[in-house]
């Protein structure tokens, strides 16, 4: 079986810079009272690059994603998200923006009182506001992107913690965004799940072509990622050889006290220095 | 329990008045704002409207017919027990009817707006909402805002007339009088100004309702018990703002409308 193609949305089909970073943070500053979660945070990422961001639980890894997608302003710094900055931005121009960012939550984060299909629906019905066989077609064919067709007309509280994921996954990417934001998308699940989640990020990141920021703890999805690539024919995701593990569009951010001590590819994180790392990793 | 010092509890609840004005302004700002979210209006009207409406009939009643008894006693002494009607009614219309109606759409629907949207803002919709490029005011806030005020305009006339038919059951069953002579004192002795009290009262509890039951929502924080907070917080601010608004509004329409 062959991975379903996505209908490309509207929002993508317009003229981007290809050589210009998809997010870039400058000297990103956050605080909550008198904690400073985020202490001058700058980095940036690649079109087509999906970045893993690492760092211990409260070390600002999901404000990272709330913060790109302007959800949270932050104290100082700059935050420049597919060419516009987010800091100056009002809440109104945001939501043209967020039009071209897919994010998954943590907890999924579904509507509770719609249904599967209203759920991945929701942000094609907000366009065009009726539901017709058009957006009927494009829910079905992100359900089945996350093989989860057969749930069309059930509530989420029906589904398992690994299937809401995969709900929020399809909802996220049926505009086919240019940027995708995970929020430990394996967080929780078994590792069969997590493999299953996992394998669908790789898919959409080799298939697609996406920008991705993922927040994760875990990290053999990480290493996963970037040691695998999907391969289309067989609709699976592959082991790479030792040798071509950088050919993968895929690197590493490690958080620690609100700075970033890592920035780089699987190779340099392995053969980073830093003892933090070291044991990190190890 | 960690103590708060008077200064800063008092500069809490005048930064909580001011967000709470800043929030109705928006919500009303919204209303000239597209999209307007037609089919959540009416959804939020069935919710808010429809549902209320067996409370609303069976408060309205019991509140009219406890009025007709109440004042028999007292009426019966100056022997003006047919004016019985006209207590009735323009106590209903003027005061009891919108402002009970009010009381009892407030504890249902202002708590059910807070827990509702309290557990959407625990659970990450309302961020996911944005995140979809949906402004939870313009979807959330402003269609219940809408609904609320329009529905209890129409309970408050419910409740008014149930009242009146209250009334007229005692009058009739207990005080034995003349049904046509009950309806007749009651219509005839209502003004333009009682009625038109009665009418505007409902739109202000409505805003009143809904928008407290929002605000309190959409600033619920702590997980489940931060929901039930506010829940109750929502509830009591909305009842006893209903009461004092009720008591401004009333001197204010007396004042304005040279009330006889």
């Amino acid at each position: 079986m062959s991975a379903p193609t996505l209908p490309l949305d509207s929002a993508t089909a317009t003229t981007v810079d290809i050589s210009a970073p998809v997010i870039v943070f400058e000297d990103v500053v956050m605080s909550f009272g008198e904690n400073e979660v985020l202490s001058g945070v700058s980095f940036h990422l690649p079109r087509g690059e999906t970045k893993a961001v690492f760092g211990v639980a409260g070390s600002g890894k999901s404000l990272i994603l709330k913060l790109a997608l302007g959800l949270i302003r932050p104290d100082s710094g700059r935050i420049v998200v597919l060419g516009e900055d987010v800091t100056q931005m009002q809440e109104a121009q945001l939501f043209e923006l967020r039009g071209k960012i897919g994010m998954v939550f943590q907890e999924s984060a579904l509507f509770d009182s719609l249904t599967v299909r209203e759920n991945v629906a929701y942000r094609l019905m907000e366009e065009h506001g009726v539901y017709d066989e058009n957006i009927d077609r494009r829910v079905r064919e992100a359900l089945r992107f996350v093989e989860l067709e057969h749930t069309l007309d059930l509530n989420p509280s029906e589904l398992s913690g690994g299937m809401r994921r995969r709900v929020a996954i399809a909802r996220a990417i049926i505009t086919q965004p240019e940027l995708l934001l995970y929020d430990s998308p394996t967080g929780g699940l078994d590792p069969v799940t997590s493999n299953t989640i996992i394998e669908l990020i790789v898919k959409q990141r080799d298939v697609y072509k996406t920008s991705a920021l993922l927040v994760t703890h875990r990290l053999q999805d990480a290493f996963t990622m970037a040691t695998h690539q999907f391969d289309k024919q067989n609709n699976r995701m592959i082991a790479l050889p030792p040798g071509q593990h950088c050919d993968v569009p895929m690197s590493f951010l490690v958080l620690r006290d609100g700075k970033v001590i890592f920035d780089g590819d699987l190779h340099n994180l392995a053969n980073s220095p830093d003892e933090y790392i070291q044991e990190y990793i190890s | 329990m960690e103590l708060t010092s008077p200064t800063d509890l008092a500069k809490e609840k005048v930064l909580t008045v001011q967000d709470y004005f800043l929030f109705s302004l928006q919500t009303v700002a919204n209303l000239f704002r597209k999209p307007l979210y037609f089919a959540d209006m009416i959804q939020q009207a069935d919710t808010i409207g429809v549902g209320s409406l067996p409370i609303v009939v069976l408060t309205g009643f019991f509140t009219g017919a406890v009025l007709a008894l109440q004042a028999s006693n007292t009426l019966e002494r100056f022997g003006s027990i047919t004016l019985v009607g006209q207590l009735v009614s323009t106590s209903m219309v003027r005061e009891l009817g919108p402002v009970l109606t009010s009381l009892m759409v407030a504890g249902r629907n202002s708590s059910g707006m807070a827990s509702e949207l309290g557990s959407m803002v625990v659970t990450e919709q309302i961020d996911a909402m944005r995140a979809l490029g949906t402004d939870p005011m313009k979807k959330l806030v402003t269609p219940r805002m809408v609904a609320t005020v329009f529905m209890l305009f129409f309970l408050a006339i419910i409740s008014d007339l149930v009242g009146l038919v209250g009334g007229l059951a005692i009058a009739k069953l207990l005080l034995r009088l003349d049904a046509r002579q009950y309806w007749a004192n009651a219509w005839e002795s209502l003004v333009f100004q009682d009625v038109f009290m009665g009418l505007i009262k409902p739109v202000i509890f409505g805003f009143i309702i809904a928008t407290i039951g929002c605000f309190y929502g959409m600033n619920a924080r702590g997980g489940t018990q931060g929901v039930g907070r506010a829940t109750t917080q929502a509830m009591v601010a909305a009842s006893v703002l209903i009461l004092a608004m009720d008591l401004i509004v009333t001197r204010f329409l007396m004042a304005t409308l040279s009330y006889r």
